[in-house]
């Protein structure tokens, strides 16, 4: 017989978990974002005063917060179409052979993915070295006669340079769901076509493409969504350096929350980011559905 | 997939080969650059291997530098995390076999989690675990992660494939709904166990986030906070710097390489429905 207490045993850790530290802490981000909480509420709550819409006004009035939004969108909008652009071009091309070869290509493109942020961000930085006899960048560059470029110093390509990371990075996994996808496209769509004499480009633009819609629909959502938290690259690399040119809003939050100790300014900003990234999802799906 | 002849398959072959090239350049750079000495970093432009290859760069890791603490310290949450793996599989086993009250609300909710950026409960959980006297400990820097809405989804995903009957034979025996679950769906589950065993592993030792928001003690570091604190600290020895980047990323690309085809596979369970 099942018993009828047993599903709430199994369940009752995962669930307390997920409350306690994900459903909870939004409710909490909530308060504190109306307070002036900071380290010395932390010590004494007696000492944490009710502010209103203080924090809200303030960091909107906030140059540095103003500046990290405008970088976000940058981030957002190269970052997300060379993603999918890449992450489905490989996918098609390792998708066309059979062999040891291209699968052992997948392996290849999808390592990166699975490697520890802070140690890739440590090699890119060398890399990205701004000396041309220590940066392999600046010196392949250096070869046909460009640059050097201060790839992580100059505040017109510090943006460039983290994206340039984060593609590298973030293609394998979006590569995999494509790859999945392509491999449920029936056989006989691309026969048929060969037959009507399609082209191979035809046959990728009016099969291949239309048929992975639900797939591009998942990994641009998802994709958004994680390029609007973009944290670990800027921190790591340039600490949103030069002169903020780099500073995500994450990063923007993260600052003021553990570096600053203005709890209820940072839970401000980060409740801020929630309501964007909500908006974004429901914007997309809306599109999806018209398009559908 | 597309009907191409041999010429077009070389041509695309090459292709992927160079493209793939440029993907792991890092990679070679890195683990070359981790045997030379600084100096030779530093000094001319230096060959693309090295001149005399040095096992000095790890020694100073270890030595010198606390990073036996930090493996140490990586090990353990790295196991930690598995307890997650095991709660993550008892909630997707009871969402799939059992009926109970509010059991389509709990997993909504479960799901919902996933929407919820880490930025905004960054901060609360920062406190909540502070007010709990858990900040520098093993346990303060696990329990945020600990369980997710993915696991649990893959499980229930997974046990909803296995028919009822297989523990319904084991209860007409008398077998108690723990004994259902540990020595009938458990066994089971190898598969997904397997994909998910990775996984936890490799963002056990990858997890950055919470070790540096809840360890401000140097003798919880892991790995990845501590290779920070060496960029902070030796911003200018990139050997050194190399070195302890290779030592992070060379057994994830080993464990990688290794299991590559449950890791692939495992997309293609939870991509490709």
């Amino acid at each position: 017989m099942k018993s009828k207490k047993a599903p709430y045993f199994f369940i009752a850790p995962a669930i307390g978990l997920l409350l306690t530290f994900s459903i909870f802490p939004i409710i909490l981000a909530l308060v504190i974002s109306f307070t002036d909480m900071s380290l010395a509420g932390l010590a004494d709550y007696s000492r944490i005063n009710f502010t209103g819409f203080q924090n809200y006004q303030n960091i909107l009035q906030d140059s540095i917060f103003l500046k990290s939004i405008t970088n976000t969108l940058f981030y957002v909008i190269f970052g997300v179409p060379l993603v999918i652009l890449f992450s489905l071009t490989i996918a098609i091309l390792i998708n066309m052979g059979r062999s040891r070869y291209f699968s052992f290509m997948r392996v290849v493109f999808y390592s990166p993915s699975i490697t520890n942020i802070v140690a890739v961000a440590i090699v890119w930085a060398f890399l990205f070295n701004p000396s041309q006899s220590i940066g392999l960048i600046n010196r392949v560059i250096g070869m046909v006669g460009i640059g050097p470029i201060g790839w992580l110093t100059d505040t017109s390509v510090s943006k460039i340079s983290l994206v340039i990371l984060a593609v590298w990075r973030s293609i394998g996994i979006n590569m995999l769901i494509f790859s999945a996808a392509l491999q449920n496209i029936p056989r006989s769509m691309y026969e048929a076509a060969e037959l009507d004499g399609a082209t191979k480009w035809e046959q990728i633009r009016f099969i291949t493409v239309p048929q992975l819609k639900f797939s591009t629909s998942f990994v641009t959502i998802t994709t958004i969504i994680g390029w609007l938290q973009f944290f670990e690259e800027p921190f790591v690399m340039t600490e949103g350096g030069p002169l903020n040119s780099t500073t995500s809003v994450a990063l923007f939050i993260y600052r003021n929350g553990f570096q600053n100790n203005q709890f209820g300014y940072a839970a401000a900003g980060s409740l801020l980011l929630f309501v964007v990234i909500i908006c974004a999802t429901l914007v997309q799906l809306r599109l999806q559905r018209r398009a559908d | 997939m597309i009907n191409i002849d041999k010429k077009l398959k070389i041509t695309i072959g090459v292709v992927l080969g160079l493209w793939g090239l440029i993907t792991v350049i890092p990679f070679v750079w890195m683990i070359l650059s981790a045997f030379k000495t600084n100096p030779e970093i530093v000094a001319a432009q230096p060959n693309l291997l090295p001149n005399e290859w040095t096992l000095d760069n790890f020694r100073e890791l270890f030595q010198r530098l606390n990073f036996d603490v930090y493996l140490l310290n990586t090990v353990i949450i790295t196991v930690l995390g598995f307890v997650g793996l095991l709660l993550n599989a008892m909630a997707g086993f009871a969402f799939a076999h059992y009926e109970f009250k509010f059991k389509n609300f709990l997993f909504v909710l479960v799901l919902a989690t996933m929407m919820i950026p880490g930025q905004v409960t960054m901060i609360p959980v920062y406190l909540l675990l502070n007010q709990l006297g858990l900040t520098n400990t093993y346990l303060g820097i696990v329990l945020p992660g600990l369980t997710g809405a993915f696991g649990i989804f893959l499980f229930r995903q997974f046990f909803s494939s296995i028919s009822e009957e297989f523990f319904e034979a084991a209860r007409l025996d008398g077998a108690s709904d723990f004994y259902v679950f540990f020595r009938v769906a458990l066994p089971l589950s190898k598969p997904i166990i397997a994909v998910q065993g990775i996984l936890t592993f490799i963002g056990g030792w990858n997890s950055f986030l919470w070790p540096l928001i809840i360890a401000n003690d140097q003798r919880f570091y892991t790995l990845s906070v501590g290779l920070q604190l060496l960029q902070g600290q030796h911003g200018t020895n990139y050997a050194l710097q190399m070195a302890g980047a290779a030592f992070m990323v060379v057994p994830i690309l080993i464990i990688f390489i290794i299991f590559q085809k449950y890791i692939l596979t495992g997309f293609n369970i939870s991509g490709g429905k």
